[in-house]
């Protein structure tokens, strides 16, 4: 009989199950994409059923489910911490203490009740450590024997980072940096002070951050007042920050605002307000110290592990500027990074610790990786596609050969149609990565405000990410690496940059961002970066059928990769969910597996109010 | 009494026994803010916990 482990993480943010079948990953999901409810924190009940489901495992047959942190452990900090700081913290502490004694003190018992929901528990709830899940969910997938392993995130239970190593099947802690001295939160405390919100808004902040004046005197002095007052970073990386700046720990903001305000002379932004040039370039200077600090725990990680491999995880891992200059500085030869390197991604280093740890199992490193493109969600039929058309009495085209199909779906692309783009299993983590993804023509100069307006119904400032064909990667980027995930930065090629002056730092942001910079205006940064993803045959063959259908047809191998989602609602799982965000967007087209939508062809669906926002 | 045995064990595996007083006054007050009816998670910014 297989082998079955569940992995689960819940109660804090983005709950998500994973499970795997004698030690390979078999389905991952976030329950967020089941109940529509972004960041969903409860019981993962939909994300379970279906990776039961997806395995053919019934619960009852489970060897082992594993919790992807220990919630006792948090108490004590928790605890320890409100002692620390007394009398502060009193207001924090009648606001949290409740739902400890209603609930999260008897996590055991929630989880057992949750469970026993499925039938009856067929083995003992095991609970792993926050940043040993996250350590386990970068290291065993990973195509290393050997590598060094780097954890940074808000917090767990103590820990806030992690410096490991893993060999083979093995995986030592050799170093943390715990509570309250915490890379994630820092950075959190800059998007919550320049009006983002808190553990969502932190691509905002990174998006932002090249809009800052490099080398510009307010930057400089920026950055000069985050080392000398907020934070003291040691040659190892390790921080400790100045708490009399913080609020995090015993209040209910991130920051002090008051000590904040004379530090930096501006006040926190409102989340409305106009984004001034002092906020782009305080968004640059805690970018840099950012970069500075996770170089300084990566150098010292190759330091005391001696290893030639990087594996990262944990919710800074998903900086991928900050992890462009890890690579980029070449302090390892090569780095892997874990593309559900959030919470949700827990799920899966619980499962994996609960395989690898306490046992001798036999780990045989897999290339690309063992994470099969990421591509662990649901997958829906054609036939469940024709229950969508029945049910809006939609219309569309069945286009049996897939040749056929790319290849008329890239001449959509390439007269500047959008194209939502639904296709076999849904993402793990929270990048679209080909299979529910937007796309457009990354050359067309009128592609990121059209996308921004029709599509998102906003007007962001950050430009969309590139997917291009791994083979063709260097021929548009300065990156050497493959960047499958979407979790490395790059600049696009200088040969590419349009020599035109750019539009200078006096003009307003939205002209910076849409100034052509490039011959692939849609993905070029302020900074003349790129979000890049690489897409491969082997992981995505459908996907790369496209681009290079796309290739065959312009000439050009890069494509705008947005996430396929409405505003207020995770990216679509469902053909039900892409039906109904491609109906209330101006999308132009939907392929939806071999089905091609055709929007000026469908009925109006009275329910749906048209000019629905939408957001990534 | 399942939650009570698992924290004296944690407890005693950490070493850390000066904890049983202030959890004693703490959970004493907790529960007398979850019976005055004291709400929860909504006031925070971001949870650390």
């Amino acid at each position: 009989m297989p082998e079955a482990i569940l992995g689960i993480s819940a109660y804090y943010h983005d709950s998500a199950a994973a499970i795997l079948v004698d030690g390979q990953i078999v389905a991952a999901a976030q329950e967020e994409r089941f109940s529509r409810i972004k960041h969903d924190d409860r019981f993962p009940a939909l994300a379970i059923a279906f990776v039961l489901d997806e395995a053919g495992i019934s619960f009852e047959e489970l060897s082992a489910i594993v919790f992807y942190e220990k919630p006792i452990l948090k108490f004590e900090r928790l605890l320890e911490t409100y002692h620390a700081f007394a009398p502060k913290g009193f207001q924090s502490f009648v606001a949290a203490i409740p739902l400890w004694i209603k609930d999260k003190l008897f996590m055991k018992r929630m989880l057992r009740d949750e469970l026993a929901k499925f039938g009856k528990i067929p083995c003992a709830i095991s609970f792993s450590e926050h940043h040993l899940s996250h350590a386990a969910s970068a290291f065993y997938p990973s195509p290393f024997e050997v590598a060094a392993i780097l954890t940074i995130d808000g917090v767990g239970e103590w820990a806030t980072s992690t410096i490991g190593i893993g060999t083979n099947n093995k995986i030592k802690i050799l170093k943390e940096l715990h509570f309250p001295h915490s890379v994630g939160l820092l950075y959190s405390a800059f998007t919550y002070y320049i009006g983002f919100v808190v553990n969502s808004g932190e691509y905002k902040l990174m998006g932002l951050a090249p809009y800052g004046i490099v080398n510009g005197k307010q930057t400089i002095e920026f950055k000069q007042k985050i080392l000398n007052q907020l934070v003291d970073i040691m040659d190892d990386g390790s921080i400790i920050l100045n708490m009399s700046y913080f609020d995090f720990a015993t209040g209910l903001k991130m920051t002090n605002n008051r000590k904040w305000e004379q530090l930096f002379g501006i006040p926190p932004r409102n989340p409305e307000g106009e984004i001034t040039q002092a906020y782009m370039n305080l968004a640059l200077a805690i970018q840099q110290v950012t970069e500075e600090i996770v170089l300084r725990m990566a150098r010292h990680a190759r330091e005391i592990t001696g290893c030639k491999n990087l594996v990262m995880a944990g919710g800074v891992a998903l900086n991928c500027v900050a992890n462009g200059k890890v690579l980029n500085h070449k302090v390892f030869d090569d780095i892997w990074i874990q593309p559900a390197s959030g919470d949700a991604g827990g799920a899966l280093g619980a499962a994996l610790a609960g395989w690898y740890i306490g046992s001798d199992r036999l780990r045989t490193p897999q290339l690309p990786d063992g994470m099969c493109g990421s591509l662990l969600g649901p997958e829906f039929t054609d036939k469940d596609i024709q229950k969508i058309i029945q049910k809006y009495n939609a219309k569309a085209k069945h286009i049996q050969e897939v040749e056929e199909l790319t290849n008329e779906t890239a001449s959509f692309l390439a007269k500047g149609k959008i194209v939502g783009w639904f296709q076999g299993r849904m993402e793990y983590g929270p990048r679209a990565l080909g299979n529910r993804s937007i796309l457009g023509d990354a050359r067309n100069p009128e592609m990121q405000r059209k996308l921004n307006l029709s599509i998102k119904y906003r007007e962001g400032f950050r430009p969309f990410a590139p997917a291009v064909l791994e083979e063709k990667l260097t021929e548009y980027f300065d990156l050497d690496h493959p960047s499958p995930y979407m979790l490395f930065v790059g600049p696009v090629k200088q040969s590419r940059w349009i020599a035109d002056p750019v539009a200078g730092f006096d003009s307003p942001i939205l002209k910076r961002l849409y100034h052509q910079r490039s011959d692939i205006p849609a993905v070029t940064h302020v900074d003349y970066s790129a979000r890049v993803q690489t897409v491969h045959l082997k992981t995505n063959s459908r996907f790369y059928q496209l681009l290079k259908a796309f290739a065959n047809l312009t000439g050009c191998d890069v494509l705008v990769n947005t996430s396929f989602n409405v505003r207020g609602e995770p990216i679509v799982c469902a053909p039900d969910d892409a039906y109904r965000c491609f109906m209330s967007t101006e999308m132009d087209y939907l392929v939806m597996g071999n089905y091609l939508f055709n929007k000026e062809d469908q009925p109006v669906l009275p329910e749906m109010k048209k000019g629905a926002k939408a957001m990534d | 009494m399942e939650f009570l045995k698992e924290l004296w064990v944690f407890l005693k595996t950490r070493k850390k026994y000066w904890l049983w007083p202030l959890i004693f006054i703490l959970l004493l007050l907790g529960a007398l803010i979850v019976l005055s009816g004291g709400s929860a998670l909504a006031p925070f910014i971001y949870t650390i916990f």
